[in-house]
């Protein structure tokens, strides 16, 4: 369907529908983040090229075209739209599982649960833990159109709970199933991570696509880490080839805590992150991970952002890149020390390589330092596979094909390596593969 | 074996070799000697197939097949070894999986069904003793994080685990010291045969003690200038290259 209205018309239309169908959920308080959203809609613009953050980014594409908001579809799902090829297999863990953004109970398999530990759907949230809802998700930052876009159908995604002191033992499994075969649909999760002082998670979030229609993703995901607490997400993006897919991930971190965030961009025709790490309080750890693969006509974009508020924080992150065909890269990794944030450390490096003449890459690295102690390093570099090594591994009879596989394997191994979970590691170098077409070592 | 003919290359648009000449026959050790910056290098690397260097003249016959024609890895198929001056990192790819993978190439090129993987295993543990490395050297990733002297003792074990016909040893006694230098050349004599031959680049005599050669050459600004036996390296290093460069300008002169 093309777009006859503008997009943000259309989305404003849409919300009637969307309100009438909220029934009695409309009374509860959370109803006022939507018209908050509403009105930050009414003022706000879709960003264009224009916009110094969006300028290698054109969103065109998707406001070219009319998403319907999930919420607003009777979809007809069946259990085999969960593929077993989507699971990551050779570890426990609690599956949840969103079609469309919405929750799925009968193909989650969330399964037993410590003492106080959440691991439900905002919907379900909203109705039984109305005072969480409302400490966490009443201040999300509406910056752009697409986060107002997202708190206005906010409806439904992942809520995570880790009460103080507890550790969860076995990773959570998110499955997010998009598509559609009769509507282009809005899928649009609205993700919230808590983990309480002195607690553990490790959440693993999987985005794929279904269905012959193309869709748009739009998420917002918050993660709170409280003093102490260590928590790693995994986003594994492989949706649709010609799917879109906006998210901004703001995580708040407060004294001693540890969060490891994994970016690894395999799917969809325009991919754009918002990643940024607010560290409040002193003594904390950020570690940013990336990988993103991409070849024929995507558009990947990763923008980070370590906002060094207090002394004595570190900051550590790594993003690689393989573009090939004509794909295009976007890498702009801003880094902030604030003026009081003394004895920072932070680290920041970019690596892309170029598989074709045709594919490209703008990679910005951005530090600001108000500070004078630090310990500060970027570096940016794009090249191509070395050819020594290649001509290394040849030179033992390994054929040009086998030869690249394994540079590329070599080329992404430090950032594979930071992953925690060993199966994990395994199936990410098999997807790498599949996706660039390569030959498997 | 090998027979090189008036072999010219030249790196980035600069003439290195300038008309080598060389024949290698089967079950034969020839030592090329030379001063830094003299080809040595280059050699060996065109032999392999390295493509930074570009061949503009001369022809080089291995076992009756025309080698410049060759892709690097067919070569290495063929039976042709390069344990390289300044050997290459690759993380992630542990060194079994590489050389696991390079032997079956290896063998489907010869029509030769895949290493059980036993059979592989016990070779393993049989060339890596040897050469006394440790398991764990072996199923870390590929030369990383090795000092330079584990680097070399690698080549050496690749080497041995790939068994070809003609090892070319670029500078393997560098950066090792005089226990790894009699480890490493204990290897290299396992691999000698009457079938197999080597070339051994160095430009210190050290090596040659250990690895005796039945020929010497004396390789200078693309040219091998003088060859002779094993005395040759000796006299070298008595008398210092100055010697052989003066003696042969003079003889050129003439
Ligand atoms: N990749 C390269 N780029 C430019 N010059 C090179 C390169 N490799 C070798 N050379 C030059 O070729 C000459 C021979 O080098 P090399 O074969 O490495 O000598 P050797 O191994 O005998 O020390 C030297 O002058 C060196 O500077
Ligand atoms: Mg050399």
């Amino acid at each position: 369907m093309t777009n006859k209205i503008g997009a943000k018309q259309w989305y404003l239309e849409n919300f009637k529908i969307f309100e009438s169908k909220l029934n009695g959920e409309s009374e509860s308080s959370f109803h006022k983040v939507r018209h908050g959203a509403l009105r930050k809609l009414q003022e706000l613009e879709f960003p264009t090229v224009k916009n110094e953050e969006w300028k290698y980014t054109n969103v065109k594409p998707v406001l070219n075209q009319n998403f319907t908001p999930a919420a607003n579809l009777k979809f007809k799902t069946d259990n085999s739209i969960l593929k077993q090829e989507y699971l990551f297999e050779g570890f426990d863990h609690h599956l949840i599982v969103f079609v469309n953004g919405l929750f799925n109970p009968e193909l989650s398999n969330i399964g037993r649960l410590p003492q106080g530990v959440i691991v439900d759907n905002l919907k379900s949230t909203i109705k039984n833990r109305p005072e969480l809802v409302e400490k966490f998700l009443h201040r999300s930052k509406i910056i752009t159109a697409f986060d107002a876009l997202n708190a206005l159908y906010a409806y439904d995604g992942l809520f995570i709970f880790i009460p103080e002191g507890k550790a969860l033992v076995k990773p959570i499994h998110v499955m997010y199933i998009n598509g559609d075969n009769e509507t282009n649909v809005l899928s649009q999760p609205k993700n919230t991570i808590i983990a309480e002082s002195n607690s553990q998670v490790s959440v693993i979030t999987n985005y794929v696509g279904t269905g012959s229609k193309n869709y748009f993703s739009n998420i917002v995901t918050e993660v709170f880490t409280d003093a102490n607490a260590v928590v790693d997400l995994y986003k594994i993006q492989n949706e649709k080839t010609d799917s879109f897919h906006i998210e901004r991930t703001e995580i708040h971190q407060k004294k001693e805590s540890v969060f490891s965030h994994f970016n690894i961009s395999f799917g969809g025709a325009l991919i754009r992150n918002d990643i940024n790490s607010t560290l409040d309080d002193e003594f904390c750890e950020c570690n940013f991970n990336g990988l993103y693969l991409a070849n024929d006509k995507q558009h990947v974009d990763n923008h980070t952002f370590v906002d060094h508020a207090t002394p004595n924080c570190l900051s550590n992150e790594l993003y690689k890149g393989i573009l090939d065909d004509e794909s295009h890269g976007v890498f702009n990794g801003k880094i902030l020390v604030r003026k009081d944030a003394q004895k920072t450390n932070a680290y920041q490096s970019n690596k892309t390589v170029l598989m074709s003449k045709k594919a490209t890459i703008d990679t910005k690295p951005q530090l600001e330092i108000y500070a004078d102690d630090v310990k500060c390093s970027h570096g940016a570099t794009v090249g191509h596979l070395d050819d020594t090594a290649f001509f290394y591994i040849r030179s033992r009879g390994v054929p040009s094909s086998i030869a690249k596989s394994m540079l590329i394997r070599a080329f992404v191994s430090d950032v594979i390596e930071k992953v925690k979970i060993e199966s994990l590691k395994e199936k990410l170098n098999h997807m790498i593969f599949e996706h660039l077409n390569r030959e498997e070592i | 074996m090998l027979s090189i003919k008036e072999l010219k290359a030249q790196v980035e648009g600069k003439d290195i070799l300038k008309g080598l000449n060389l024949e290698v026959k089967a079950g034969e050790v020839h030592a090329i000697m030379g001063p830094n910056g003299s080809g040595k290098s280059t050699l060996a690397n065109v032999l392999a197939g390295n493509e930074g260097y570009e061949v503009t003249g001369g022809e080089v016959i291995f076992e009756n097949k025309n080698l410049l024609e060759m892709d690097p890895e067919d070569r290495a198929r063929e039976g042709l070894f390069l344990a390289f001056q300044y050997p290459i990192e690759i993380p992630g790819i542990s060194n079994s999986t590489f050389l696991k993978t390079a032997i079956n190439e290896i063998r489907k090129y010869k029509g030769l069904p895949e290493i059980a993987a036993k059979e592989f295993l016990v070779l393993m543990r049989e060339k890596a003793k040897i050469l006394g490395m440790d398991d764990n050297l072996i199923s870390r990733s590929v030369n990383t994080g090795f000092s330079g002297g584990e680097k070399k003792r690698n080549e050496i074990f690749q080497l041995l685990m790939l068994n070809p016909k003609l090892a070319i040893l670029d500078e393997t006694d560098s950066g090792l010291d005089i226990d790894a230098l009699r480890i490493v050349s204990n290897g290299v004599n396992e691999f000698r045969s009457r079938d197999n031959s080597v070339i051994v680049v160095t430009h210190y005599q050290r090596l040659l003690d250990y690895i005796v050669p039945d020929f010497v050459h004396v390789l200078y600004k693309g040219k091998i200038i003088k060859s002779g036996g094993k005395e040759l390296a000796l006299e070298l290093e008595e008398k210092g290259y100055d010697w052989v460069k003066n003696s042969e300008l003079t003889a050129a002169s003439v």
